[in-house]
């Protein structure tokens, strides 16, 4: 049976990565993702977890170890943040349209310059278009579940892609939250093994990652593209199922007293809670606001953010990254995409909001409310707008 | 003594695999050093063997899709990873035997790169792959540039070369580095077997292959290998040109056994180096004086490998 104990967000990952007993981690330190690997390796120590530990001599490697372990046959794990993350780039596009499932969580920091260990999305931001399939933690619940739900989906052969859950820096990831840790049984019912369709193997031989000639690359690349959106079916099945055995429902994009909603505050992970403690007081002051989060980032829930967003005629959202030069934030950016040419499509202004670790409180959202519906009035000539930037 | 090497008893003309792993039909250039070295590379290990290649010529040549010149599994990740994947490989099967999930089967596993892949760019993960004492064999093809870009210097390109990153002019010499050691900086992690080979002495690198894939833990062989097409050097003249820089000296054969240094070819009457650079258009701009430089450097180098033997 589950049990319910307080427990550091980090650590409950790590517990939802030994019951998966996967059979690999390979990793690399640092902030504020060690917490994660460092109970892991402790766990292997302990004999708690039968599983190869790697102690790689960086990120890179950590993501090639990696690699090789999935195309082994081997249900494989690594967690990474910030500069780690950027290291491990120009690997990460191969796994996946490779299609090896390797699970990553991804405590999310910003990136330098100036040197900051702090919370903020650019890390995952600029790794938007890496082809894994992409969810956003709120809370240290969630971030255990879906570390487990990557696992079953990554690994699923209709699916076969690698699968990043991203939690926020500090602000989640070294948290204690009372946190409902599942048993070994509930896990073995939920997430079966791993069973993969090719691995490498002398009785068997294969050729993994050979040459694209121009005549066969772009095929190689659409197929990727078809099975990433292809994917969302099982993310949601899996999701179902989750829901069936254990009672905690998700879905691709949450709803907060949304439904006569005229502004919208569009959020990602952690800050969603406080979004939710604004929305409350802006309803008490007779605003009509609420609030629509997206979990699954990657392969983007367009449908399901339409339906969500109803009526309103105000997206307010916030990004945790702001891109220079760029026209506005990556969500922004998308949101827009998402609601081109539909009739009747609420306008959208993006702020960013909460960099390298700048709270984001209930007070900033409704700054941001604020600016949004007074833009709405107007015309205005910045697409994004960036939150309580400091004058002196 | 290692003891999976006692056992050995080693390739003969006799006993020679006919059996070829990497199968013919692949893009090489003619005459080209790195396939004929692999091909032995492959002959000596058998089947039983996952490879992870690096990207370089070596890869490019054998898998472009939907062709493969692979007759055992094999992976290419990127260019500087090969040890890193390897290690991934490895590592993940130890797990799974030990958990039942795949038989308890020895399984030989190999990295192969350049001499760019393995001593440039690829040098820090060849250096943690080594460090942590994963089972697997590294198998350095050196042509002494990157030639899978078009000829540009590396760390092992040697002194005095031309490549298209070290071209001699009015100010240049061409390469001004020595070439890059990197069987010593393999043997200075003190890993069980290091090896250097030349496919002019073909069973002399079957052999040493075969023994870095029967010691535990990790082993490397660095295998000399002529490039026509980088080299400007004539396409049948290749194992010459290997032959040749052993017997004068430039790249000695031997083999670093748990520390002990073990010469594999004493070359007591060197060829002077001048006869190994005739024919290579990458030396062909160099002066009198600078010749005399390499060839005193190059049996002084010499001279320090015989004495480790000696001594070790
Ligand atoms: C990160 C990265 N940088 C550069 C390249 C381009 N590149 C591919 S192969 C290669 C050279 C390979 O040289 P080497 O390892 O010596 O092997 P060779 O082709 O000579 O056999 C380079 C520079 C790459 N693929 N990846
Ligand atoms: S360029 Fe050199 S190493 Fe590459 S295939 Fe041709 S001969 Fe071989």
């Amino acid at each position: 049976m589950a049990k319910r104990v307080g427990i550091e967000v980090s650590i409950a990952v790590a517990e939802a990565v030994k019951l998966a007993d996967v059979d690999l981690v390979a990793a690399y330190p640092i902030t504020p993702q060690t917490h994660i690997v460092e109970h892991l390796s402790e766990d292997v120590a302990n004999g708690k977890l039968d599983a190869e530990f790697v102690p790689v001599e960086s990120e890179h490697s950590a993501m090639s170890c990696c690699c090789g372990s999935s195309a082994a046959g081997a249900r494989t794990f690594t967690a990474s943040s910030s500069q780690g993350l950027s290291l491990m780039s120009e690997i990460l596009y191969i796994p996946s349209t490779m299609r090896l499932p390797i699970v990553m969580v991804v405590a999310n920091r910003a990136l330098s310059a100036p040197i900051s260990i702090w919370n903020d999305h650019q890390d995952i931001m600029v790794q938007r278009d890496i082809g894994w399939i992409q969810t956003f933690a709120e809370n240290g619940q969630e971030a255990f579940d879906l570390t487990l739900h990557a696992f079953r989906v990554a690994e699923d052969r209709r699916v076969s892609l690698p699968m990043i859950v991203n939690i926020d820096g500090f602000t989640l990831s070294h948290v204690i939250e009372p946190i409902e840790i599942l048993d070994q049984e509930e896990v073995n019912r939920y997430l079966p093994p791993f069973k993969p369709r090719y691995r490498l193997d002398p009785k068997k031989p294969i050729t993994m990652g050979p040459v694209g000639i121009p005549e066969v690359y772009t095929e190689a690349k659409v197929a990727h593209d078809q099975a990433l959106k292809a994917s969302k079916k099982v993310i949601l099945k899996a999701w179902d199922e989750f829901a069936e055995l254990f009672g905690r429902r998700y879905q691709p994009v949450e709803t907060y007293r949304s439904e006569d909603a005229e502004t919208l505050l569009v959020t990602m992970g952690s800050i969603s809670e406080t979004a939710m403690t604004a929305v409350d007081a802006m309803r008490e002051k007779g605003q009509k606001v609420g609030l629509v989060r997206i979990r699954l980032w990657r392969p983007f829930p367009a449908q399901e953010f339409r339906k969500a967003a109803g009526k309103a005629k105000v997206l307010a959202v916030i990004d945790r990254c702001l891109p220079p030069g760029a026209p506005c934030g990556p969500v922004g950016e998308d949101l827009r995409a998402v609601f081109y040419k539909v009739p009747g499509a609420p306008k959208i202004f993006s702020f960013v909001a909460g960099l390298g670790g700048r709270d984001v409180t209930v007070e900033t959202f409704e700054e941001i409310v604020e600016k949004a519906q007074a833009k709405a009035r107007k015309r205005p000539r910045e697409l994004y707008e960036v939150i309580g930037v400091r004058e002196k | 003594m290692i003891p999976e090497l006692e056992k050995f008893k080693g390739f003969t003309v006799k006993n020679l695999p006919k059996d070829e792993p990497l199968a013919p039909g692949h893009r090489a250039c003619q005459g080209c050093g790195e396939v004929l070295a692999l091909r032995m590379v492959m002959k000596a290990l058998g089947r039983n063997v996952i490879v992870c290649s690096a990207t370089g010529c070596m890869e490019i040549i054998t898998s472009p899709y939907p062709q493969t010149a692979w007759r055992v599994p094999w992976l290419h990740i990127a260019f500087e990873n090969a040890a890193a994947v390897a290690s991934g490989v490895e590592a993940a099967r130890k797990a799974m035997a030990r958990k039942g999930k795949i038989p308890k089967r020895h399984v030989d596993i190999m990295a192969l790169g350049g001499d760019g892949a393995t001593g440039d760019i690829g040098l820090q993960a060849l250096s943690g792959a080594m460090e942590r004492g994963h089972d697997f064999l590294y198998v350095c093809v050196d042509n002494e540039a990157y030639m899978n870009t078009g000829v540009q210097r590396s760390g092992c390109t040697p002194y005095g070369a031309m490549t298209t990153t070290s071209p001699p002019g009015t100010e240049s010499f061409g390469q001004y580095t020595w070439k890059k050691n990197i069987p010593a900086i393999a043997a200075a992690h003190g890993i069980p077997y290091v090896a250097t080979a030349s496919p002019a002495y073909f069973l002399d690198l079957m052999n040493k292959v075969k023994k870095a894939a029967l010691v535990k833990g990790p082993a490397y062989v660095h295998i000399f290998s002529p490039c026509p097409t980088g080299w400007g050097s004539a396409g049948e003249r290749s194992v010459e040109f290997a032959k040749l820089a052993v017997d004068t000296r430039i790249f000695p054969l031997y083999e670093v056994i748990e520390g002990k240094y073990i010469l594999s070819r004493k070359i007591s009457k060197p060829k002077p180096v001048t006869e190994y650079f005739k024919g290579q258009r990458r030396f062909r701009h160099l002066k009198d004086d600078q010749i005399a430089y390499i060839q005193r450097r190059v049996d002084a180098e010499y001279e320090r490998i015989a004495r480790l033997a000696e001594v070790s």
